[in-house]
């Protein structure tokens, strides 16, 4: 019944794209693809909560995905990265080795091991990767892009909520993974927090150049972050948005506030 | 860090003020008059039986048979009982096996066994380790099972996802999870240990504490029985220190064994 492909589509002309002038939208040629979803349908039961998704996103785009809840936004994203089977269709993932085609996951609960200190949570996200010394250095590396490269031998019992999420993105990233799927990532942290996580999320993506895919219900993150936004509505795709606004982008703007009115619209069925 | 090491030495010299004061009260109503020699006997007495039986050997002798009783019968039953708690905590099918049975052995209390042991095993050593394995296997059992399905299934779920095997997963997700749950039954069946020890020995041995309890009863020496009696609190407090400290080392992830 279930029908995934795995590629490993070869693309020979695969030239590096600087993050500072990647297109937004459309994919223009020279961008390669990450993945590529063909009517993707799924049910649990009599319920259809996905109903036919095509979507293709090149390399190195940040796609946001918002709608209403039970949606079947994280459904999507639970697909993506490999942890639900879709009912019918195909996912393509493009890349060469395993290695190349890594996907990660992080959840709206930072899911840290409370047993575990900093640096060990975050060589989980090297398990079969690396050990040892080897693994040690390359967390080392990852807390200190996210800021918290001293809290390395800390429990994570002793950190803030926004903190223990920085953790996790630093485990999610450490293996440098080609697609990072975010389930609301930023959900249960406060407003502040948020926008400061926001932030690094954004730089992060810029240095790192992996294919970010959130997941999300506040329009305005969505739109301060992404390159592209897709409405779901009752498991189809309703509105593809292109956010073609310079980055660093600033919260507020006249322009993301036209974009966020024209998704809100189109959320709540006025568009 | 002076400081913090004579507090420390401070709050747990406090749980003895009690016990001491007791103990002064005693022996005090004792030289009055106020407590007959034949129904307890004033501390100093005891502390002389204590040391007429250090002396003899008697008391070493009978403390370390019962020791190593109590040990052997832990290590038997925890062991099975740990190994029944994982196995029916990882595996579906062999908790449907097992469990209901084990529910129903669970509820008939150990201690009504033992004229069915005294007729199995006569007054040997089986009889008093069958009965402190039987009595420490359920809280060991019950409280690794519970912990084993009482861990995060999320944290499960991120040790798959970040393709963990299952030896991984087990050591470093399942089993760090279950452990303070294992540490309660741990120290609740060392208390069970105890319990069916004395009563084990009182009714059916030729050798140990409390053969010597039941010995010094029939020549009425309440000094001894007293002093039994008090070997075995210590013991009993000895057992529960060491897993506490056990627990301390094993557990210093959990915020309530961390430092305020």
């Amino acid at each position: 019944m279930s029908v995934i492909a795995l590629h490993a589509k070869q693309q020979p002309d695969k030239n590096d794209v600087p993050a500072s002038n990647r297109a937004p939208l459309p994919a223009s040629p020279a961008v390669p693809l990450a993945f590529s979803l063909r009517g993707i349908t799924k049910g649990f039961g009599d319920k259809t909560v996905l109903d036919g998704i095509d979507l293709d996103v090149p390399q190195g785009q940040f796609v946001a995905v918002i709608g209403k809840s039970g949606c079947g936004k994280s459904t999507l994203l639970r697909i993506l990265a490999g942890l639900d089977t879709p009912s019918s269709g195909t996912l393509t993932l493009a890349g060469g080795s395993a290695s190349e085609r890594r996907s990660r996951i992080m959840f709206q609960e930072p899911r840290l091991l409370p047993w575990a200190r900093i640096g060990r949570n975050v060589e989980v996200g090297l398990t079969g990767i690396a050990k040892g010394e080897v693994a040690r250095d390359l967390s080392l590396q990852i807390l200190q892009a996210v800021g918290l490269a001293d809290r390395v031998g800390e429990w994570p019992s002793v950190l803030s909520g926004g903190q223990k999420q920085r953790v996790a993105l630093a485990r999610a990233l450490v293996a440098h993974p080609f697609i990072l799927a975010l389930d609301e990532p930023l959900g249960a942290l406060d407003a502040l927090t948020r926008i400061e996580m926001q932030q690094l999320l954004e730089r992060i993506w810029q240095q790192q150049a992996f294919t970010a895919v959130l997941v999300t219900h506040d329009v305005a993150e969505a739109v301060a972050l992404a390159d592209r936004v897709v409405v779901i509505d009752e498991g189809r795709i309703a509105l593809d948005l292109p956010i073609p606004v310079a980055r660093p982008r600033r919260h507020g703007s006249p322009e993301t506030a036209r974009l966020e009115g024209q998704i809100l619209d189109r959320l709540f069925g006025r568009g | 860090m002076a400081k913090t090491a004579t507090n420390t030495i401070a709050r747990n010299l406090a749980g003895w003020l009690l016990p001491a004061i007791l103990i002064l009260v005693w022996e005090a109503a004792s030289r009055t008059g106020l407590i007959s020699e034949s129904v307890i006997a004033p501390p100093s007495a005891v502390l002389a039986a204590f040391i007429r039986l250090l002396a003899t050997g008697e008391l070493a002798e009978n403390i370390g048979v019962s020791t190593l009783r109590a040990l052997s019968g832990f290590a038997i039953g925890g062991s099975i009982g740990f190994a029944f708690g994982l196995a029916n905590g990882l595996s579906r099918l062999s908790r449907d096996l097992t469990d209901t049975t084990l529910q129903m052995v669970r509820n008939i209390p150990h201690l009504a066994l033992i004229p069915l042991v005294i007729l199995w095993f006569g007054i040997d050593e089986e009889a008093k380790l069958f009965l402190v394995a039987l009595g420490v296997f359920f809280p060991i059992y019950v409280n690794t099972l519970l912990g084993i399905q009482g861990v995060d299934p999320q944290l499960v779920e991120m040790g798959r996802i970040y393709g963990m095997s299952r030896r991984q997963l087990f050591f470093r997700v399942i089993l760090p999870g279950a452990l303070p749950a294992i540490f309660v039954g741990l120290r609740y069946a060392l208390g069970i240990m105890w319990l069916t020890l004395i009563v084990a020995e009182t009714i059916a041995a030729s050798s140990g504490l409390g053969y010597m309890a039941m010995q010094a009863r029939e020549f009425l020496l309440i000094d001894v029985v007293i002093l039994s009696i008090l070997i075995y609190a210590l013991l009993g407090k000895l057992a529960d220190s060491f897993a506490r400290l056990f627990e301390r080392l094993t557990l210093q992830w959990h915020p309530a064994f961390q430092p305020a």
